[in-house]
């Protein structure tokens, strides 16, 4: 036994270390569940041979023309079963042959309809005769970083730092109240600060083990790259953390049961689930609460993770993000040690 | 942190007997929005001592002890506990006083030995951990987890994070509520040798036999006041009898017969009498020389007896002399 083991904040963070080891729903959540997210979206968003797009023609003639190019696959049927075919997604296009030419049906919302009509339209085009006036060559690339599965696993990474702060100190706080364990601590000569502490230490070890494993495993198996300095990466990770971990103790300085704490936890969450761009880009919503949506912690961080991986942004060109979190990290903190309940 | 060598088993390493009283309240008072829950109290609890608050739930014993333990603030009136006062001394005070409060739940999935570890390393000078766990004797459950122990066990864990840092005053709060007999007598036990290590010690509880059998002086409290304070075989001694008798009785056609108290009440040796639910009850010297009179004054008022008992005066009896309601009407 040394002097460090025997210290209150030692003992109070292996404790904190220990109980959250000692709760298996809690590992699931924090390191298993982030990791089979990225695997079903990684699964649903792979990137796939250029798709072959269904179409059909009303006459012969006319589908021969549309079959000769390689991504159409084509098909004749009369006008209404066409349309049949087109509403239930059958078939991406109908074309319909008209005494002086021919009409496009599809559906000009839906990308896969849009390209449809392109390549269709130069089938019919070519198949009459037409030459193009520029020869064109394609070179193909699949660039990685550009593909979904590297959109999504900063915010993922992003939500799941959210979630395993609020959740981890919010829940312990509030059960430690509500179990009068709080009040018993304070009873002792306990300084309280250590014990604020201990969660943010605790919160900063498991962040390692989170942040490393669920990283890796997207490097391994999609090849998810890193552009920015992965120091830089790590430090985001922290400071994103403490934000929310702060967050957590705003939300739990002064909830007395776990269905009170756990309602104002969804209430904090719901809206940067929805709105911080975690699988969908955030500049998605209206300019006009586009302020907000910038303002919210989880958009900063998602945005400076995306920022550092992605595009190899450094912190400097990241200022915007990280004042953001440092303001979330301070003014909820300040604001919890002052309302805090510890009885 | 600085460690102490650890003291002999149970008792504390410096006995140095500091001047004035352990605990001091003067004039304390603390309302709750509509109740007044402690009411112009004043105590002194000497050094050495065990002493019992008792009252029944809501008698404001909790509140009291709470303000004893710096807690909870009083509207009025002053504390001093060990020669120091919680507006100055705070930090100094938690290192001296050990803690066992009502309902502390420690954490599930911590071990015997992890939550002492944890609660030791508060203290600046203390007992060892190994040290704690034998005095709650909790050898056997050290490797538990909290969750696994019964309720006995628990509450001794409770009493080993009190004991951890070696205080000079200990508080204890309704210690054996929800315990079975045996884990009671078990918890007994201990405080019996804390005691006999010269701690000092403030235990609250509503049992009237508990108070009798651990504490050398008890104030016993109602409504926010102390309406007794003594040692226990005073407090008895002021009902004015030693026994108790009881006895209900029928009268003739088998109805419930009426009895004229001033025949009873002029009963040599009868000391005073109170009807409750029908139960008579006597305050009686001497059996031996009481209880055949009693029994032909009932005769003579043609009265059979349809229950009679006596016992020995409890703390009991002294609060249902004082108050006129039984502890466990509450």
């Amino acid at each position: 036994m040394s002097k460090l083991t025997e210290s209150s904040l030692f003992q109070l963070t292996a404790s904190r270390f220990r109980l959250f080891l000692r709760e298996p729903e809690a590992i699931f959540w924090i390191f298993i569940f982030p990791i089979l997210l990225a695997i079903g979206l990684g699964i649903a968003f792979r990137n796939r041979p250029a798709d072959v797009l269904p179409v059909a023609a009303t006459a012969t003639q006319l589908t021969q023309a549309l079959a000769a190019d390689k991504g159409l696959t084509a098909s004749t049927m009369d006008e209404a079963t066409g349309t049949h075919a087109l509403a239930t997604g059958a078939i991406q296009l109908l074309a319909i042959q008209q005494p002086r030419g021919v009409t496009y049906k599809y559906d000009d919302t839906n990308p896969d309809a849009r390209s449809a009509r392109l390549l269709a339209d130069r089938a019919v085009q070519i198949a009459a005769g037409q030459r193009p006036a520029i020869d064109a060559y394609n070179d193909i690339i699949h660039e990685t970083g550009a593909r979904y599965i590297d959109f999504v696993v900063p915010g993922l990474l992003g939500m799941n730092l959210m979630g395993s702060a609020i959740w981890g100190l919010g829940f312990s706080i509030v059960e430690a109240r509500q179990k009068k364990l709080l009040k018993r601590l304070v009873a002792s000569p306990m300084p309280r600060w250590q014990y604020l502490a201990s969660f943010l230490l605790s919160r900063l070890i498991m962040l390692v083990i989170e942040v490393v494993a669920f990283l890796g495993f997207a490097r391994l198996v999609f090849g998810v790259p890193f552009r920015g300095s992965l120091i830089e990466l790590g430090a985001l990770c922290v400071l994103t953390s403490l934000s929310f971990s702060a967050i957590g103790l705003l939300v739990a300085s002064r909830a007395r049961t776990m269905e009170a704490a756990s309602g104002l936890m969804n209430l904090v969450m719901l809206p940067m689930w929805i709105l911080s761009g975690v699988f969908f880009s955030a500049s998605r919503f209206p300019a006009i609460i586009q302020p907000i949506v910038r303002a919210l912690p989880l958009t900063a961080a998602i945005d400076a993770l995306r920022g550092n991986m992605l595009q190899g942004l450094n912190l400097a060109q990241l200022f915007a993000q990280v004042t953001i979190l440092l303001a979330w990290l301070v003014v909820p903190f300040i604001v919890s040690l002052r309302i805090f309940r510890w009885r | 942190m600085a460690l102490t060598p650890s003291a002999s088993p149970g008792s504390r390493s410096a006995l140095a007997v500091p001047d004035g009283p352990s605990l001091s309240l003067v004039g304390l008072r603390k309302t709750f929005t509509d109740v007044v829950a402690v009411d112009s109290l004043d105590l002194e609890v000497t050094h050495g001592e065990c002493f019992g608050l008792l009252g029944p739930n809501g008698a404001g014993k909790t509140t009291t002890i709470e303000i004893c333990e710096g807690l909870t603030s009083p509207d009025a009136g002053t504390v001093k506990l060990l020669g120091l006062n919680w507006k100055s001394d705070a930090r100094a005070l938690r290192q001296r006083i050990g803690i066992q409060l009502q309902e502390t739940q420690f954490p599930d999935k911590l071990t015997v030995e992890e939550t002492l570890r944890l609660f030791r390393s508060f203290y600046h000078h203390g007992i060892s951990v190994e040290e704690s766990v034998r005095i709650a004797q909790l050898d056997e459950k050290r490797n538990s987890r909290v969750g696994g122990l019964s309720g006995g066990q628990k509450q001794r864990l409770a009493m080993a994070c009190a004991l951890v840092g070696d205080p000079e005053l200990l508080f204890l709060d309704e210690p054996t509520t929800g315990l079975d007999p045996q884990a009671r007598r078990h918890l007994w036990d201990l405080v019996d040798e804390l005691k006999h290590a010269g701690r000092t010690i403030i235990l609250t509880t509503h049992y009237m036999d508990e108070a009798e059998r651990l504490c050398d002086r008890v104030a016993i409290m109602d409504h926010g006041r102390i309406i007794a304070l003594g040692t226990p075989q005073e407090l008895i001694a002021s009902v004015g009898g030693d026994h108790i008798v009881e006895f209900a009785v029928t009268g003739a056609d088998s109805e419930r017969g009426t009895v004229d108290p001033a025949i009873l009440i002029a009963i040599p040796g009868v000391q005073s009498h109170r009807v409750d639910a029908g139960l008579h009850q006597l305050t009686v010297g001497e059996l031996h020389t009481t209880v055949p009179l009693v029994f032909s004054a009932l005769a003579s008022m043609g009265l059979d007896l349809s229950e009679f008992r006596t016992h020995s005066a409890t703390l009991e009896d002294v609060f249902v002399a004082l108050t006129g309601r039984n502890l466990r009407d509450e």
